[in-house]
């Protein structure tokens, strides 16, 4: 089957950190246009819409700002793993035929709001309100917890290495001048900050900022006039197990394990042909597993396999490099943030923190309560 | 099927008589008539055979620490932290979602049910080290025969 290569041809930034002069709906607005004009096209382009948590209806409100009416939408509600799923869901349409120009967005102002809630069941009859939320559980914080805790008594995983991801990630974050924590931090440092739900401390949890961002995925025709270089969409895969933490059938393993598993046979790669990953860090523990389960390493090899620095500057596999969630800002649903960077990686214009000769890309999208996973591979003709 | 009442219980008609039941202390699971499966939480099929026929049946009350964290900061107000949620495998096969109470069983202990109650819901099943058990895995494994 030969069907028509899709790619990445604008990426943007909405206004990242503290937002206090736009609302969601113009932040997208802005990263929309600029990451339409990277991509050589406009507005009246767009034939294809995909956001969520931008309100009701999911691209419905964020099409009528754009102006834009779309053959095709999709609002697939995969929390931070939605928007790599999106990659997957614009490329099955472009190779359908039923798009041309898709346009991804999405903004979040969940830290000026003061938005964030642990107790996300409003409704006292949900399963999650009866079984879980009773109990005291934060989400999503306390899911992750759970599942770290698994991990360490099943592999002897230690705090260590987690905070060694934490590192990591912020050695990244010093050279990306729109991190919002660029202070160097140590292994130390990580564990003498507050536990908050064992084994998780505060530095292994992600930041709340706001944020967001746009991406056009389009064809190799549509792609000609692109002001940078387009970058080929080798890849994309996408699961689900729970959403219950009771329910995950084994807490060590993830839907990165099919969500991987088809991205990459999709690209025709392995993990050892990766250049550059950016995976998904809400918590330290979410970047444990995917190493695992995307195959970088064995099951329960993942304590061992990020220490010394093996994700950090210099290391062996260049991960986080915009400085993840737990550094760079994380708006909610980060996943859209991931692929940005993959692609300015992978065009040679990550400046200080550039990855030298990059040429594979992945991101790596988990969400809800370690319930979803997607993973995108990246890469040129 | 006349009409479940709902007054005073948290549920859905398909959960009420697990909160029924909670209220007289007797922990309920589902139980396939045709292969046997338990599950929980309830549905309205077997997730095992698709089967349709399903019957309550109590649980021992026997179980296993899957994983487990204390909570260090407030999450709801009946609650304040620091508390133990964790999850534990039922000696039937279900997992369920519920807290550690005294003296604070580890990963991989084996734990029995007791209740906690509260004022308008019905109580909710939570877990505490299983009398005469140690806390070593060798103990737990004759605890489980």
């Amino acid at each position: 089957m030969n069907l028509r290569p899709a790619y990445i041809a604008g990426v943007a930034e909405t206004p990242l950190g503290e937002v206090w002069d736009h609302s969601e709906l113009s932040m997208a607005a802005v990263a929309a246009h600029e990451a339409l004009t990277e991509a050589g096209l406009t507005f009246a382009d767009v034939d294809a819409l995909f956001t969520n948590y931008m309100g009701e209806e999911g691209t419905v409100q964020l099409g009528e700002y754009l102006g834009i009416m779309p053959r095709y939408a999709d609002s697939t509600d995969l929390g931070g793993a939605a928007f790599e799923a999106f990659i997957h869901h614009a490329l099955a349409a472009i190779h359908a035929g039923r798009c041309e120009v898709a346009l991804i967005a999405y903004a979040s102002r969940q830290r000026t709001r003061r938005s964030r809630r642990m107790t996300r069941e409003s409704d006292n009859s949900t399963l999650g309100a009866q079984f879980e939320l009773s109990y005291g559980l934060p989400g999503p914080l306390g899911h992750y917890a759970l599942i770290a805790a698994r991990h360490m008594y099943q592999f002897g995983t230690t705090s260590e290495q987690l905070a060694e991801i934490a590192v990591a990630a912020r050695s990244w974050a010093v050279m990306n001048p729109k991190a919002w924590s660029r202070d160097p931090i140590t292994v130390e440092d990580v564990m003498e900050s507050r536990l908050i739900c064992d084994p998780l401390h505060r530095l292994d949890v992600c930041l709340v900022t706001d944020g967001g961002g746009a991406l056009v995925v389009t064809t190799a025709e549509r792609a000609r006039d692109a002001a940078k270089r387009a970058v080929r969409i080798l890849g994309a895969g996408e699961s689900q197990t729970h959403w219950s933490i009771a329910q995950m059938p084994d807490l060590t393993r993830t839907a990165a394990v099919v969500s991987g598993r088809e991205a990459f046979a999709m690209a025709g790669i392995t993990p050892a042909d990766v250049d550059v990953l950016e995976p998904y860090d809400s918590f330290t523990i979410t970047v444990l597993l995917a190493l695992e389960d995307l195959g970088f390493c064995g099951k329960g090899e993942g304590g061992a396999f990020v220490e010394g620095g093996r994700l950090a500057p210099g290391g062996a596999l260049p991960a986080l490099t915009s400085g993840g969630g737990l550094s760079y800002n994380h708006p909610g649903a980060f996943g859209l943030l991931l692929l940005v960077e993959a692609v300015r990686q992978l065009r040679g214009e990550a400046g200080e923190r550039q990855v030298p000769g990059a040429g594979i890309a992945v991101a790596h999208g988990v969400g809800g309560l370690m319930s979803t996973a997607s993973t995108v591979v990246l890469g040129h003709d | 099927m006349t009409e479940p009442d709902l007054v005073g219980l948290p549920g859905d008609p398909t959960t009420a008589p697990f909160w029924r039941a909670a209220r007289e202390h007797r922990l309920m699971l589902q139980r396939c008539t045709a292969c046997g499966a338990y599950q929980f939480y309830p549905r309205p099929f077997c997730l095992s055979c698709f089967g349709l026929d399903l019957e309550w049946v109590e649980a021992s009350g026997r179980a296993t620490v899957y994983s487990k964290t204390t909570v260090r900061i407030p999450v709801i107000e009946e609650m304040p932290p620091p508390y133990v949620v964790a999850i534990v495998t039922l000696d039937e096969g279900p997992r369920l979602t519920t807290n550690l109470v005294g003296d604070e069983p580890a990963i991989g202990d084996r734990v029995s049910l007791t209740w906690r109650e509260r004022p308008d819901l019905p109580p909710l099943p939570v877990f505490q080290r299983l009398a005469g058990d140690g806390g070593g895995r060798s103990t737990a494994q004759m605890g489980a025969g």
